[in-house]
């Protein structure tokens, strides 16, 4: 195995870790603050991948804009769902929400069925972002390059927010307290908002880099990177956002070995290892890399 | 400054206060004294509006003006001038010192915040010396401090204070006592809910008594440290017919 090889096989992980990681980063922060399981989660991802297509392949709106459209209808996504889904059964038992967030990811998809077809559409991103670069004899395309410096700045972004800005301060703390939060005259609901507009935005982001990667898009699509974030969270600790990103990437770098080390043969195995390394994990750390001693048992 | 007029609250199926009325002017120290499950925690939260009455009014008197406590958000509440120390502490304990204060100072825009952060770290030296350290990690003692100063960052007119000597070292009581009586001399009125009635009524001017969700005794402090029916009350030797 050459040392360029091994580069490239680090870079795929990379890049495939930083989508995990702005997914996996939303669906903690979520569960943090109103310890919800939200598998509508991958779904936000997909409509963010749709809303990509429109702008920049159906409107030949330039990637800015289509950035920008992702984060905002990812952000708004996520707040309608927690309005319409979550808000009027904010006290009911956990189970309640996790179930809840299984109905609005099926009706999503099955909406996205409906409304644009199941079918898969290709999704072909401007040809200056497919080009490639060459990188001490490995290669990555401009979008891959894309992928880990937008991760990167967002991740870096949403680490300031939550740790130096009254709101980001004011989530935490409600993630923590909600009751002792009210007393500080901190609006819950809106805290709550913010967390799920965050995650909804990364999750948008997230669905057009998913998208470029994957070169095609259907209704569907979400699934499997919400789970695979969710993986990652769990890994990294629910509730974490520190252990979330270790754990997108993580998985990411995990996935990529597999496949990239293994005989080509095992290659349609990288699911299965995926959960093994899940339950491995949790065998030995059952609070995930970063998490505190389990206290969501409501 | 605070006037309750024939609270009923009802928490789920049981109803935990009738018709409660209780009056606190300003400068005061009022405490509000009572076993156990009395009432008294329940007549804080409906102070601060985590709790609803389903009659009778809660106003709060401040600046001239006329708050309606039962129809105010809890934001709304502390913004008008109430803070209230829960029980148990509750200080947040993942966040840093610092950080909780600043969450104490959540709805104030005005640029003189850090300066009460200063102000904090003279009346409580402590809270300096732990200021980056997480709040989870301080002994129960400090934490009781840290939640108080917490609580006096919002700058508040009316502090409520929910059973601060609980699981306190006797120096540690002591302390918390003499910084009760501070905060009064700093101008801030404080309606304080206490187990400990005899520590309760030496720095109080007037005390409520509560049992059972209702009020049973009332007058000033003085005289209710005299008072052989709150000794009997404290010594759980009610007469039977208030017992059912």
């Amino acid at each position: 195995m050459t040392s360029s090889y091994l580069l490239q096989q680090v870079l795929n992980g990379l890049v495939l870790g930083s989508v995990y990681a702005l997914v996996a980063v939303g669906f903690s922060m979520i569960y943090g603050i109103v310890r919800l399981i939200n598998f509508a989660h991958g779904d936000v991802l997909m409509v963010g991948a749709f809303t990509a297509f429109g702008i920049l392949l159906v409107f030949g709106f330039p990637l800015w804009a289509a950035v920008l459209a992702v984060l905002t209808i990812g952000a708004i996504l996520a707040m309608l769902i927690d309005l319409v889904a979550f808000r009027p059964q904010r006290n009911a038992p956990q189970v309640n929400g996790f179930i809840t967030s299984l109905g609005v990811s099926i009706l999503m998809q099955n909406l996205g069925i409906l409304l644009l077809s199941g079918r898969p559409r290709p999704f072909n991103l401007p040809d200056w972002l497919r080009s490639n670069l060459e990188i001490a004899g490995a290669r990555m395309t401009v979008l891959e390059v894309v992928t880990v410096v937008i991760t990167l700045v967002v991740l870096a972004g949403l680490t300031l927010f939550v740790r130096g800005t009254r709101l980001g301060i004011g989530m935490r703390a409600t993630a923590e307290n909600p009751t002792a939060a009210r007393l500080m005259g901190i609006r819950v609901n809106r805290a709550i908002a913010t967390a799920f507009a965050l995650g909804g935005a990364l999750a948008g982001l997230a669905g057009l880099l998913y998208a470029g990667r994957a070169g095609q898009i259907h209704p569907l699509m979400g699934f499997v990177p919400g789970l695979k974030a969710f993986v990652a969270a769990v890994i990294g600790g629910v509730g974490s956002l520190v252990g979330a990103v270790l754990g997108g990437y993580l998985l990411g770098f995990a996935e990529v070995l597999f496949v990239g080390l293994m005989p080509p043969a095992y290659g349609s195995y990288r699911d299965a290892f995926v959960f093994g390394l899940l339950i491995l994990i949790l065998l030995i750390m059952p609070n995930g890399l970063m998490g505190r001693a389990a206290e969501e048992r409501a | 400054m605070l006037v309750l007029e024939g609270l009923d609250v009802w928490r789920g199926p049981s109803q935990v206060l009738h018709q409660i009325s209780l009056e606190v002017a300003k400068g005061e120290i009022v405490a509000l004294l009572g076993a156990n499950g009395a009432g008294k925690t329940s007549t804080l939260l409906t102070i601060s509006g985590l709790l609803r009455p389903r009659g009778g009014r809660a106003i709060l008197v401040e600046g001239g003006q006329e708050f309606d406590l039962s129809r105010l958000s809890a934001d709304r509440i502390v913004a008008a001038g109430v803070a209230h120390c829960p029980e148990g502490r509750q200080v947040f304990g993942g966040l840093s010192v610092t950080e909780n204060l600043r969450m104490g100072a959540f709805l104030r825009r005005d640029g003189e915040v850090a300066q009460d952060m200063e102000e904090m770290g003279r009346l409580f030296p402590i809270l300096r010396e732990r200021a980056g350290g997480l709040a989870g990690q301080l002994s129960g003692g400090e934490q009781m401090m840290v939640a108080i100063a917490r609580a006096l960052m919002s700058r508040p007119k009316l502090l409520l204070l929910d059973e601060p000597s609980l699981g306190l070292a006797p120096q540690m009581v002591d302390a918390v006592f003499d910084i009760i009586e501070t905060i009064r001399e700093r101008g801030t009125t404080v309606l304080l809910v206490e187990q400990n009635a005899g520590m309760a009524l030496d720095i109080a001017d007037r005390a409520y008594v509560l049992e059972q969700g209702k009020i049973t005794l009332s007058g000033p402090a003085a005289e209710l440290a005299e008072d052989r029916r709150l000794q009997e009350a404290y010594l759980g030797l009610a007469p039977a017919e208030a017992s059912s």
